[in-house]
Order: C-alpha cells, then structure tokens, then sequence
C-alpha cells in the first residue's frame, strides 16, 4: 500500500526565555495507508509538536512533511484533529457543534449529521449542550464531528487521556470498531502503553530532549485485536524496556 | 444549574424584612416619634400616590425618564459594542483607545453636568449624553473582556474546520463573549438609571428626578419618598427584565 503520510528531517525548536529548545530533531516517519499508528512517549517527548506539525496547526519547522505528496501548510477538514480536551463548544449543542465543523456542502444536512450522532452511539443526545454530556461521551462528539468530515487522516492526540480507565476502554473499542468499518489512516498520541499497542499496527517510540524517535515497533495483533496473549505480552515488554532505560536517566540528574 | 423552587417559604421569606421596616415605620408615626417635616408617614406617600396617579404625573414623570434613559442607554450599547469589539479584536485599535478610556472612565457621569448644558443645553440632549455617559463604560469594559478571556483553543478548533474569520464572530466570539456582555449591560442600564435621577434632579421640568427636586423646594418629603422609591422599584423591574432575557438567550450555561 501506499504512503499517505511523509515526514523527512523534520526538526523543530521553540525559543523561549532561557533560550532554544529542540523539540524535535531529525524525524523521519511515513505512515501507510489505511492503518493506525501510535506515538508513544513521556512528557515532553516532543510527540504532541509532532502531531500538532502534521496538522498543520504548528507552521515553523525544517525538513518537509508532506500528506498525499502535497506540503502540509495549513489545518484543514481533511486533516481531523482530536484534542486531548473534547474542545466542544459550550453554548452550541451535539448537533450544532457537529454541523459548525461541516463544510458548505453537508451543512444544512440532517441526515448526514445524525449518522454520524448515531456512529458514536449518542442518539437521543442530539439537542445536548457539552454540559450535559459525560467526558466520555463529549469525546465521542468530538470524534464525530472530525469523522463527519471524512477526513483523509484523523489525528488524535492523547484523545483518552482525561477518562476513567473503563470508559477509555470502551472508546478504545469504539475506535477501532469505526475503523474497521471504515479504514481510515489514524496517527494517534498517547502516553499509554497498553493503548499504543493495542491500538497501533506500528507503535512509534520517542524520547526527549531533543525530541526523537527511537524505535518503530510493529504489532502483530491479529484481527480482532486482544490484549492478552502473547504478542500483546511480547510488544509490551519491549516497550518497557525502552521506557525504563530512558526513565532512569533523568532520575540521576533531578536529585 | 438547578432552579430553586419558590413555594410559600421562599415568598414569606422574600416578603418578611421589607414588611418588618414598614412596620416599624408605621409604629414610629402612631407612637409620635416622626415629624412630618423631615419624614413623611406611610399614609401620608400613600396619599400622595394616589393623588399623583390620579393627576398622571406619576406616570408621565416615570415615562419621560424611562424614555431618556432608553435613548441613552441604546446609544451607548451600539457605541460600546462597536468599538469594544473593534478594541478586543484589533489590537491597534485597543491600543489607540486606551489611554483615552482609561482617563474618562474614573470620572463620574455627574461631573459632566455643567459642560453637558453648556453644549447641549438644559434640553433632552444634555441628559442623553449624560446618561450614555454612564452607561458606556460598563458595557464597553466588560465587552473587551469577554471577548478577550474566550479561550485560544477554540479559534485553533475553527481553524482546523475551516471555518472563516467573519464567521467565528458569530459562531465563537459573540456567544463566547455573551455572559460577560450581558453583566455589562446589567452594569450599564443600573447606572443609566442613577444618572436619569441626577440629571433631572439638576436641570428638568419633567421625570422623576425632578419630582425629587420639586419635592425638596416645595418641603414635601412625601414627594421625595415617593419619587425615591419609583427609581428603586423601576431599577430592579428593569434588572429583573434583562435577567430573563439572560436567561433566555444564554440556555448553555
């Protein structure tokens, strides 16, 4: 299959009062079609500049990424982004909010916007202010208005990480279940390493200062995916093992 | 939010300390302790209530400052609301104002008075601009704050729909700004009505203001009373109207 995703030599820095920082040095990363990529790593690993680049929502960088081939140089409809917050507008409700994502075309479409509502399993929920919502359920409006789109690529960034452990299983579940439906290319920030691998068919791993990656594992978790078993036991440890090494190396120089 | 229910406690409640003064006030004038010449008794307003309700001029004094303040207070809100929305979403523009705001803010619509006659006369005009006086700065202050305190993350999320500058006005900066916007004009239509009183009581043959005054050269606290209490009770009518618009327009919070 073919690569939708492109990055060569990416770097970035961010200039702050005590000088450069490299939050980013020399990524090179491309992304195939149709598949579901996690970037994991800790705090500061540069892994949400890095999503927030592909985006489009960071424009100065060095080195060329590029989604179909094309310069990334803006955000766009096509790019769906998912916050780590629900980033629903509070004084719109379910169904305003997803109709104010939607262009000129699908915007006065009910139908097109309640498929969607029902996709995410939120009937009932249409005339909801954010308010009224669960976190969990606020993320799954949240990934219905990016998907309402039809994106090329959904970018997800820590998109779990506020939830209690059970619900973000259940969207877990509920991701991969709208995936497999419809296969669309997913790169997705976490700092979870069951979530990473269970998730990804590739789990990218990064570390800090400057920001790089360190390792591409693949995932061979078979369809439908589980987590028990001995592949999921195998990635995990692997991906222990480069977390512990790395973690231990701050720890000499914080005391 | 949960809406509290209003049963026959939360009126008795409501009702109790306002229904203790007047009581209190009553017995003072049957045990002797009031004169007529300093403060009036109840009965004595509520003859002069009836006589005044009777004659019209209770209700056309109401209605001419209720008028004023109106003009006044609508002049101010379309001014307030332009250039504050030009303030919070142009930054020259909110640097080029604000030197001159913040110096004409602290001054009190009053002390603008003596020149508001000088160039407008002791007409309709002159207590207009005074009481735009009052009603601007409120507005306009808490126009430019809540514009300003909505936060970035949302312009990013229009950005990422696409979604064009022109239109995240409507969509994101006025509902966004809208609980602030509201407190202005709440702010702004109280002081209105302070200043409606303070103008009339100065230069005026008609509104409720100038009952105030005419009642004082005519030794007639009766009438002073009276005239006080129309402006409170009308200020909180109009304070009650506009918290239900709030609460109409404002269904998210």
């Amino acid at each position: 299959m073919n690569n939708i995703v492109s990055i060569r030599n990416l770097s970035k820095q961010f200039q702050t009062k005590d000088g450069t920082v490299k939050a980013l040095e020399n990524i090179s990363l491309e992304v195939e079609e149709g598949t579901i990529v996690s970037v994991i790593g800790g705090s500061g690993c540069g892994k949400s500049t890095l999503l927030r680049i592909i985006g489009g929502l960071e424009r100065e960088y060095d080195g060329t990424v590029e989604i179909d081939g094309k310069a990334v140089t803006g955000p766009s409809r096509e790019k769906g982004f998912i916050f780590q917050d629900h980033r629903l507008l509070p004084w719109m409700t379910v169904k305003e909010n997803i109709r104010f994502a939607l262009g000129k075309k699908r915007k006065k479409d009910d139908d097109w916007i309640q498929r969607y509502i029902d996709l995410v399993e939120l009937k009932g929920f249409e005339n909801a202010y954010p308010r009224e919502l669960s976190g969990g359920m606020a993320q799954r409006v949240a990934i219905a208005r990016a998907l309402a789109n039809q994106p090329r690529i959904l970018l997800l960034d820590e998109p779990f990480g506020a939830l209690d452990a059970i619900t973000r299983i259940r969207l877990q579940e509920q991701l991969l279940e709208i995936w497999r439906e419809e296969p669309i290319t997913m790169i997705l920030v976490t700092h979870d390493i069951d979530e990473a691998i269970y998730l990804g068919s590739k789990v990218v791993v990064m570390t800090p200062r400057p920001g790089q990656i360190r390792k591409v594992i693949e995932i061979e978790l078979g369809v439908p995916r589980r987590r028990t078993g001995s592949e999921f036991a195998r990635a995990k440890d692997e991906l222990y093992r480069e977390f512990f090494r790395e973690a231990e190396t701050p720890f000499s120089y914080t005391i | 939010m949960k809406k509290e229910k209003k049963g026959a406690g939360y009126w008795a409640l409501y009702f109790a300390l306002p229904l203790i003064i007047l009581a209190i006030w009553q017995w003072a004038d049957i045990a002797g302790w009031i004169k007529p010449y300093t403060m009036p008794s109840l009965s004595a307003i509520a003859e002069v209530t009836v006589e005044y309700l009777q004659n019209g001029k209770l209700l056309e004094n109401m209605w001419v400052s209720f008028f004023r303040v109106i003009q006044g207070f609508l002049l101010a809100l379309v001014c307030a609301f332009t250039i504050g929305m030009a303030a919070a979403l142009f930054r020259k523009v909110e640097i080029a104002t604000d030197l001159i705001i913040q110096i004409l803010r602290p001054i009190p619509p009053i002390a603008w008075i003596p020149l508001a006659i000088l160039w407008f006369g002791i007409g309709e005009s002159s207590k207009i601009f005074i009481i735009f006086l009052g009603a601007f700065f409120p507005i306009f202050i808490n126009i430019v704050d809540g514009v300003k305190s909505i936060d970035h993350k949302y312009y990013e999320l229009a950005e990422v729909y696409e979604i064009p500058e022109i239109k995240m006005i409507g969509q994101i900066v006025i509902p966004g700004a809208l609980p602030a916007i509201m407190t202005g004009v709440r702010v702004g239509l109280g002081n209105a009505w302070v200043c409606v009183v303070a103008a009339e009581m100065i230069g005026a043959t008609k509104g409720v203001g100038y009952m105030l005054s005419n009642g004082r050269s005519l030794s007639r606290p009766d009438m002073v009373v009276l005239g006080m209490l129309i402006v409170g009770i009308v200020g909180k009518l109009m304070d009650d109207l506009l918290r239900f618009i709030r609460a109409k327009l404002i269904t998210w919070i």
